[in-house]
C-alpha cells in the first residue's frame, strides 16, 4: 500500500521526516517493523515512517530493574539481553507474527504503541504499567521526554502513558525505558478439565483469589470436548512445588488438576500469549474483548450466537480472543457481546474492507471524544500521524 | 516562598453571591463560608503554606460535583479539589479566590466483587477503608501511602500515591480499573470500568497523578488482591552507606523481589530508636528493613537467601523476625520515622526525589555536605528497591531564615536527584512545593506541551491553578 518507506536510523532523522511531512501536510503511516500493520484500521498514506532502524539497548541496569532501548529494537534482542541476567519483560508482550503473517520480529516501540500484554498481565500489569519513560517526536517534529529511568516518578503529566497504546497517533516513540523483573526460576501449571466456560471462569477466579501468586489464568476451549482451565505459578523452585500443591487442593472442588511440568508450561503459556490456541484461519476476523471475568460466559454466549465460534480466554477469563467470519454482522455481535458484559472490544484483525467500514474500538462519550480531539491537536496539529488508525477521521 | 497568583478582584467582590449560589447547588450544610470554619482548610500536609479559600463545598454526589464545577466554569471561579488534605506537596493548598471542593462526604463503598477482584468506592473513602472492607475475606488494596489511615482514594488517584510496598505491587496507577471523572464543564465521564485495559487512549493513566489539573474524580474502581499467606521482615545494619547500597543491589540482582526494602541512614536510625525503642543498632551508618511474603517455609527460604547475601557485606548486625510480632517491632521505628524526626526538631520538610539506586552513596554524601553547608540536620529514609528518597530536613518554622534555608536545601537535593538521572518527585507530587523546580527536569517546550494537554481539559485554567506548572510559563500560555 505504501509506496515510500522512510526508515531513518537516528531520532533526528525521525524528527526531520515528521517536520517535512508536517510542512507538506502529508500523512504518514507510522510503524516499527510493521508486524501489526493489519491491526485496527488501515492508514491511507503515501509514505511510511518506520523506526525499525532506530535500534539498540541504550541502558540496562539489572540491579535497578530498568532497561532502555531505541524504539526499533527487536523484542527478541531485548528478551535475550534480559534472559542473560535472569530477568524478563513483565507484561509478556505477545509475538503475533503468526496471527498477522509477519516474517520479522516485532519491535519494542510497536509493543508499547499497541500496549499489548500477555498472560502475566492479570497479576503483574500491562505494558503501560511498566513504561517508566519515553522519548518521542510530536506531529510537528519536536522531540520530547516524559517520565524517566527510575521506578517511581510522578513528576508532571504522564504523557508516557498517553502515548502508550495510542498506536502512533499522538507521537512517534523513539526510545523507551521499561521496568523489568527477575524471571521465575521455575514455572508450573495446573490444568483442570471443566464442564463449561462458566465453571472454568469460577475455577480461575478461585485460583486468582488464592494467596499463591497465580501469574497466568487461561481457559482453552477444546474443539473436541470440555474446556481446559490453566493456572500458572512462576517462582523459586521450592515455592512453585509448594504452591502448586496447595493450589491443587484449593481447586479440588472445581475438578481434578493435572500438573504440567516446567517445559510444557513454558510452551503452553507461550502459545496462549501468542493466541495460537485460538486457531484463527486466514481470512477470519479476530476480536479482543476485555470484560470482568464473571461476565465472560455471557459475552461468549453472545459471540457464539453471532457466529463467532473460536474462543480463547486469558486474564482469568477477562480477556476474550475470538475469531470468526469477517462480516459486519459478526462484528455487530462482538460489539453487542462487549456491551452486554460491560466491557470493551477491539476489532483486532480484519480484511481492510471490514476494518475501514466499522468502528474497530468502542465509541467514546462525546465529552471525552472532544477532549481526545483537542489532545490530538496538541500533539499532532496537522493530523499526519497514522490518520484513521484508531477511529475514522481522527 | 512560592508566589501564588493574584486573586481575581471581581470574584472576591462577589463572594456573598457566590456562596448563596453554591448553597442552592449543595443544600444543607455542604457549603462553608464562615471564617472560623474555613480555617481548617487553609493548608494541607505542607503546613508551611496557608491560604484561606473563598469557600469550601462538600458535595455528596457526583451530580453535585458536576453542578459546582459547571457553575465555577460559567463564572470563571478557580477550583481546588481536596481529599483528606494530607498532601505533602501542597497539592490541596487553597487560593484566596478559589472554591475548595472536598470529597470527604463521598465516602460510600458502592460495590465489592471478590470473584472479579475489584471494589467500586466513592472518592472520599480512605485508603485503609478499602482494605478494611475486604480484609475479612483475605483481600487488600495494595498501595499503602504512610497517610493511609486518613488519605482518600480520590486524592490517591490525583497524586498517583505510592507507599512502602510498591516495589512489588506498584503504585495507584497500576491498581485502578475505572473512574468517574468530572470535567470543569461539569460533564460526567466514565473512564475504564470493571475490566482491564480499556480500548482507546489511556485516559485512566493520564488522569492518574494529574494533581487536579484535568478534572475531578468522584468514584474509583480499584483492583483488590488476595493477600499472601504471611509476611515477615528482617533488619540488617551496616557500617557504611556504600556497603548497604551494595547489599541492596545484590538482593535485587539475586532474583528476589522483597515486598519492601527500606533504607535508613544514621540520623534516621537514631531518631526512630529514640522515638519507638525498636531495638535499632545505634552504631550503624545504614540499616535495611527487608520484608518478604509467602508461607512460613517460603519466608524462611527467602530470608535465608537474603541473610546469606547481606552476610557478604560485613553487616554489623542482622535480626530476622521469628514471628509476626517481631516483624511489627522491626517496622515500628520506620513507620514512626516522620513523627520521630518531628520530636527532635520543631519542624521538618519531607522531600521526595527518586534516584537510580546505584547513585545512593554519592547522593547521600552530597546531602551530608549540603547539611553542613546549610547548618540544618537531615535524616534520610529511602525506598531502596525503587530509588525513592525521603530526606527529612529539620528546621524551625518560627525562624524565617531557617525556613528559607530549609527550602533552598530541599531544592538543592531535588536538583541533585535530577542531575544523577532521577526525578523531582516519586510519590508526593509536584503540588505547589516543587512547582518552580519543574524547569530543572523539563525543558520549556516539554512543560508547554504538558500545559497544552492541561488546556485541552481545562481551557480557562480554573482547576488547581498555581500547582505543578511554573507561573511564568502559564501566563505566557494563557496569553
Amino acid at each position: 500500500m505504501s509506496a515510500t518507506l522512510l526508515a531513518p536510523d537516528t531520532e533526528d532523522g525521525i524528527a526531520a521526516s515528521i517536520r517535512a511531512a508536517h510542512d507538506a501536510r502529508e500523512p504518514l503511516l507510522i510503524e516499527g517493523a510493521g508486524t501489526k500493520r493489519a491491526m485496527l484500521r488501515p492508514v491511507q498514506a503515501a509514505r511510511t515512517l518506520s523506526t525499525r532502524n532506530l535500534t539498540g539497548i541504550t541502558l540496562y541496569k539489572p540491579q535497578e530493574l530498568v532497561i532502555s532501548a531505541r524504539a526499533g529494537t527487536p523484542l527478541p534482542e531485548i528478551e535475550a539481553a534480559l534472559a542473560e541476567k535472569g530477568q524478563q519483560l513483565i507484561a509478556e508482550p505477545p509475538d503475533l507474527s503468526a496471527l498477522f503473517g509477519a516474517d520479522r520480529p516485532a519491535t519494542l516501540g510497536g509493543a508499547v504503541a499497541t500496549n499489548l500484554s500477555g498472560p502475566r498481565r492479570i497479576a503483574w500489569g500491562a505494558m503501560r504499567d511498566h513504561v517508566l519513560g519515553i522519548r518521542a517526536v510530536t506531529g510537528t517534529g519536536e522531540v520530547f521526554r516524559s517520565g524517566g529511568r527510575v521506578l517511581k516518578n510522578v513528576t508532571g503529566l504522564d504523557l508516557a502513558k498517553l502515548l502508550t497504546g495510542a498506536h502512533g497517533t499522538l507521537g512517534v516513540l523513539t526510545e523507551i525505558t521499561l521496568k523489568v523483573l527477575p524471571a521465575g526460576e521455575r514455572t508450573g501449571t495446573l490444568a483442570i478439565r471443566v464442564p463449561d466456560l462458566a465453571s472454568g471462569v469460577r475455577a480461575l477466579s478461585a485460583a486468582l483469589g488464592s494467596p499463591y501468586g497465580v501469574s497466568g489464568a487461561a481457559l482453552v476451549p477444546e474443539h473436541d470436548g470440555a474446556p481446559l482451565a490453566l493456572a500458572r505459578i512462576e517462582d523459586f523452585s521450592e515455592s512453585v512445588a509448594y504452591r502448586l500443591d496447595r493450589l491443587r487442593n484449593e481447586l479440588a472442588p472445581h475438578g481434578e488438576a493435572t500438573l504440567l511440568d516446567h517445559e510444557t508450561s513454558l510452551a503452553t503459556w507461550r502459545a496462549i500469549r501468542d493466541a495460537e490456541p485460538l486457531g484463527a484461519a486466514p481470512g477470519e476476523a479476530v476480536w479482543r474483548l476485555s470484560v470482568a471475568p464473571s461476565r465472560a460466559p455471557t459475552a461468549c454466549a453472545l459471540l457464539r450466537e453471532g457466529g463467532i465460534g473460536k474462543l480463547l480466554l486469558d486474564w482469568g477469563g477477562g480477556l476474550i480472543w475470538a475469531a470468526g467470519p469477517a462480516t459486519e454482522q459478526a462484528h455487530g455481535a462482538a460489539i453487542q457481546a462487549a456491551r452486554a458484559a460491560g466491557g470493551t472490544f477491539t476489532l483486532f484483525r480484519a480484511p481492510e474492507a471490514l476494518a475501514a467500514a466499522v468502528p474497530v474500538l468502542p465509541e467514546e462519550p462525546p465529552a471525552l471524544a472532544a477532549i481526545g480531539r483537542r489532545v490530538k491537536a496538541v500533539l499532532d496539529p496537522s493530523g499526519i500521524l497514522n490518520p484513521g488508525r484508531m477511529r475514522a477521521g481522527v | 516562598m512560592i508566589r501564588l497568583p493574584d486573586p481575581k478582584p471581581d470574584i472576591l467582590a462577589r463572594r456573598d453571591a457566590i456562596l448563596a449560589d453554591l448553597k442552592r447547588i449543595v443544600p444543607g450544610d455542604g457549603v462553608i463560608g464562615e471564617a472560623i470554619r474555613l480555617k481548617p482548610y487553609e493548608t494541607d500536609g505542607l503546613a508551611a503554606y496557608r491560604q484561606v479559600p473563598l469557600a469550601v463545598v462538600l458535595p455528596s454526589t457526583t451530580e453535585q460535583v458536576a453542578a459546582v464545577l459547571r457553575y465555577c466554569h460559567a463564572n470563571g471561579i478557580r477550583v481546588v479539589p481536596r481529599g483528606a488534605g494530607t498532601s505533602l506537596s501542597g497539592g490541596a493548598l487553597p487560593l484566596a479566590d478559589a472554591v475548595v471542593i472536598g470529597l470527604m462526604r463521598m465516602n460510600a463503598i458502592h460495590e465489592i466483587n471478590l470473584e472479579d477482584r475489584y471494589a467500586r468506592v466513592g472518592a472520599g473513602v480512605t485508603n485503609i477503608g478499602i482494605t478494611r472492607a475486604v480484609e475479612a475475606d483475605g483481600f487488600f488494596y495494595a498501595p499503602d501511602p504512610s497517610s493511609q489511615l486518613a488519605c482518600m482514594i480520590g486524592g490517591n488517584v490525583m497524586m498517583n500515591s505510592g507507599g512502602a510496598h510498591c516495589l512489588k505491587y506498584g503504585v495507584t496507577a497500576n491498581n485502578l480499573l475505572g473512574l468517574t471523572f468530572v470535567t470543569i464543564e461539569g460533564e460526567v465521564i466514565r473512564i475504564g470500568g470493571e475490566h482491564l485495559d480499556a480500548a482507546g487512549y489511556d485516559w485512566l493513566g493520564l488522569i492518574t497523578g494529574s494533581e487536579g489539573q484535568l478534572g475531578m474524580v468522584t468514584e474509583v474502581t480499584v483492583r483488590i488482591l488476595r493477600g499472601p499467606e504471611g509476611a515477615r521482615a528482617m533488619l540488617a545494619a551496616f557500617d557504611g552507606v556504600e556497603v548497604a547500597g551494595a547489599a541492596v543491589d545484590a538482593i535485587i540482582g539475586s532474583g528476589i523481589i522483597p515486598v519492601a526494602l527500606e533504607f535508613m541512614d544514621k540520623p534516621c536510625i537514631h531518631a526512630c530508636e529514640a522515638f519507638a525503642h525498636a531495638g535499632y543498632p545505634l552504631d550503624a551508618e545504614a540499616m535495611l528493613i527487608i520484608e518478604v511474603e509467602g508461607s512460613v517455609a517460603e519466608q524462611d527460604m527467602l530470608l535465608g537467601k537474603i541473610r546469606d547475601i547481606c552476610a557478604r557485606f560485613n553487616p554489623i548486625s542482622m535480626k530476622v523476625a521469628e514471628s509476626a510480632e517481631q516483624s511489627l517491632a522491626i517496622w515500628k521505628g520506620r513507620k514512626g520515622a516522620f513523627g520521630a524526626v518531628g520530636r527532635i526538631s520543631p519542624d521538618y520538610l519531607c522531600m521526595d526525589g527518586t534516584i537510580p539506586t546505584g547513585e545512593l552513596p554519592f547522593v547521600l554524601k552530597r546531602i551530608g555536605e549540603m547539611s553542613t553547608q546549610y547548618g540544618l540536620g537531615v535524616a534520610n529514609v529511602f525506598h531502596a528497591g525503587d530509588g525513592n528518597l525521603h530526606p527529612l530536613i529539620m528546621f524551625d518554622a518560627n525562624d524565617p531564615e531557617s525556613f528559607r534555608k530549609a527550602e533552598a536545601f530541599g531544592a538543592d537535593i531535588l536538583k541533585l536527584c535530577v542531575e544523577v538521572g532521577g526525578c523531582l518527585t516519586g510519590e508526593h507530587g509536584v503540588g505547589v512545593e516543587k512547582r518552580d523546580l519543574m524547569t530543572a527536569q523539563f525543558t520549556a517546550r516539554e512543560l508547554d506541551l504538558q500545559r497544552a494537554v492541561k488546556s485541552a481539559f481545562d481551557p480557562d485554567w480554573l482547576l488547581n491553578t498555581a500547582k505543578v506548572f511554573p507561573l511564568e510559563g502559564n501566563e505566557r500560555i494563557a496569553a
